[in-house]
């Protein structure tokens, strides 16, 4: 489903250098849960947010669903990750201006989908992650673990293929942690999403199909 | 989505209110500014009272003579003879219109002084231009020849010299020593109406000082009306044709120069116009300069306020574009989010344009003038908007897309 090949990525500034990924190859396949863990800076969030096109590696070559994605201009990119690929940050990056809802339709603003579509499959989302009682809701009227599953529903209303986790489980304690992991396992195991989640705990590393571990950007296992 | 970006429109407006307000006080204040003018402009420059028959008519506002060597130029209105030997001769208008500017003069009622504007016409005048008459007539062409010391006289005239609502006809008004029979009173004249407007009007031979002489230059101006708008240019030429023929001995003075214009083309020549140049171009451009360089001002203001609260929705910018917004649909977003507020502020600015123009009028500052906000000039007010919108939008915007995803998101953590 995702295929790194020989990734490295490189931060320049006028004085510095910084080498973040180091000849990274990795293939992800389809339906698989993959954990990557290290300690801070080696690179983790990096490879995820390559993975997720959102940055571009300074070398290598990466492929999702077999598409090569390194000629893809700014449109097309924008298109083939709301098509493809669902988010979930740590800080949630919830819109606190909009409602819970509202928030949950955001990836469908971007499709050619009625407004009565997006509500009926953003409710679907919400009703998924258990919070279809909150949708007038604004974000900063949630807690923590509500919001991280409001991000959810946000990153499956779309139906995704592959989730891209980056420490959703960080910001929270470990029963509301356990409870987003819950759901995770439930979306990998029931809809066959594959997601890859980067995390600091073993624990919930451990529930995961494979762990990969990275170390000053290098891949150590 | 125009839902979507409506509600984070005025979210934005709420979270951040001093800006806000700032924001909506520089594009209100602006357009109002912009449409209390173009009211200005629009009351000067429209046909209306007595003034109706616009279309059909053309001005002879000036004659100048200019030495073939090209070192001396002399310009006036016309004298009446060059009027009356060589402009009345012309075949192609229906009617031609003869009057002089506004002249100040002192007067006196009842020992007291007061100042009034006199014009010298003739009898088509009074036809060419629709006076609503209040009481009695105008002068005719036996009063004309008979030199009668008749005058007409405006509402607020009578009103100043014989009381509010007491008939003036029969009665005397008194200017530069001289007594005049009132024999009609005509509706206030707005003073925006330049070629019509006075306190007093009287039968050019009166005028003694211009009566004689054969000098080209004098004091009087023409109306050319045109039997229809498809004359206009046969009398343009026809005008040009006569100029040809005029002699005109004056000294060192080899050429006659003088254009037939529209109403817009004779009011920009006097302010911008120079030889053979009605200035109706520089006028314009100096419009456009003042409109442009006016909405700058706001728009820089704007501009750098937008630009300012870029970090602060740099998270929203980033998941909007992690969850599938392209460059060009954030332009999108953010440039109709800058029309809301300056729609905003452009419903504003209108319904304070309206509260000005009421106290203008009220106020009586020029005379009789009525200025309304009608349908072009509000419409030229929110295209006004709408390019305010633009230009203060487009750079922020463009520079909001241009955010690295990875670095916005970040920004907020």
């Amino acid at each position: 489903m995702i295929q790194l090949k020989n990734i490295e990525k490189v931060y320049r500034t006028d004085t510095v250098e910084t080498q973040a990924l180091n000849n990274i190859s990795l293939q992800v396949e389809k339906g698989e849960f993959l954990s990557i863990m290290g300690p801070s800076g080696c690179g983790k969030s990096t490879l995820l947010n390559l993975m997720g096109l959102l940055d571009a590696p300074s070398k290598g070559e990466v492929l999702i669903a077999s598409q090569q994605t390194l000629q893809l201009n700014d449109r097309k990119l924008a298109h083939f990750r709301n098509s493809k690929i669902g988010f979930i940050f740590q800080s949630y990056h919830l819109i606190n201006d909009l409602q819970v809802l509202d928030n949950v339709e955001l990836p469908l603003l971007y499709r050619n989908s009625s407004a009565k579509e997006r509500k009926i499959l953003a409710l679907e989302a919400l009703e998924k992650v258990g919070l279809s009682n909150r949708v007038k809701h604004f974000p900063t009227q949630l807690s923590g673990g509500q919001k991280q599953r409001v991000a959810i529903a946000r990153a499956i209303v779309g139906k995704p293929e592959i989730i891209l986790a980056d420490e959703p489980t960080g910001n929270l304690d470990s029963a509301m942690g356990n409870e987003i992991m819950n759901i995770l396992l439930e979306l990998n195991r029931v809809d066959g999403t594959t997601i890859v989640m980067v995390t600091h705990d073993p624990n919930m590393a451990q529930k995961t199909h494979r762990l990969l571990r990275l170390f000053d950007g290098s891949q150590v296992q | 989505m125009l839902k979507n970006y409506f509600k984070i429109a005025i979210a934005v407006l709420k979270r951040r209110k001093f800006f806000t307000f700032i924001s909506l006080f520089g594009i209100s204040l602006t357009l109002t500014i912009l449409i209390v003018l173009s009211a200005f402009l629009d009351v000067m420059l429209s046909p209306a009272y007595p003034d109706v028959k616009r279309s059909r008519e053309l001005f002879i506002s000036r004659v100048v003579l200019k030495s073939d060597k090209g070192n001396y130029t002399s310009q006036s209105p016309s004298s009446l003879y060059f009027i009356k030997n060589f402009v009345s001769t012309m075949k192609r208008p229906e009617k031609i219109a003869v009057h002089t500017g506004r002249n100040t003069t002192n007067a006196y009622q009842n020992n007291k002084k007061m100042e009034v504007e006199l014009m010298y016409t003739n009898v088509p005048f009074w036809e060419v231009y629709e006076f609503d008459f209040i009481e009695g007539k105008p002068f005719n062409g036996q009063d004309l020849e008979n030199v009668a010391q008749v005058a007409v006289i405006s509402e607020d005239t009578r009103a100043k010299y014989f009381g509010e609502s007491s008939s003036a006809l029969g009665r005397y008004v008194e200017a530069n020593n001289i007594k005049y029979r009132v024999i009609g009173v005509v509706k206030n004249v707005p003073a925006t109406m330049i070629y019509a407007n006075s306190d007093v009007y009287l039968p050019y031979t009166l005028d003694k000082a211009n009566l004689d002489g054969t000098s080209i230059m004098g004091d009087y101006l023409v109306t050319l009306l045109a039997k229809s708008t498809a004359d206009l240019p046969l009398i343009k030429e026809e005008y040009q044709q006569l100029l040809k023929k005029v002699p005109h001995p004056e000294k060192n003075q080899e050429l006659l120069l003088s254009k037939t214009n529209s109403y817009l083309e004779s009011f920009t020549e006097q302010v911008f116009g120079n030889v053979g140049d009605s200035g109706k171009t520089r006028f314009f451009l100096m419009i456009g300069v003042f409109v442009f360089l006016f909405m700058l001002l706001p728009t820089i203001n704007l501009v750098n306020i937008n630009v300012s609260r870029i970090m602060e929705r740099s998270s929203e910018i980033g998941v909007r574009k992690a969850f599938g917004a392209s460059s060009r649909t954030l332009v999108g977003q953010f440039i109709v989010e800058n029309m809301i507020l300056t729609v905003l502020g452009g419903v504003l600015g209108i319904l304070l344009s309206f509260v000005i123009i009421s106290i203008l009028n009220a106020s009586g500052l020029i005379a009789h003038m009525n200025l309304v906000i009608n349908l072009t000039v509000l419409g030229y007010s929110l295209l006004a908007c709408l390019v305010f919108g633009l230009m203060s939008g487009v750079y922020p915007a463009w520079r909001m897309s241009k955010l690295n995803v990875v670095t916005a998101l970040k920004a907020n953590n």
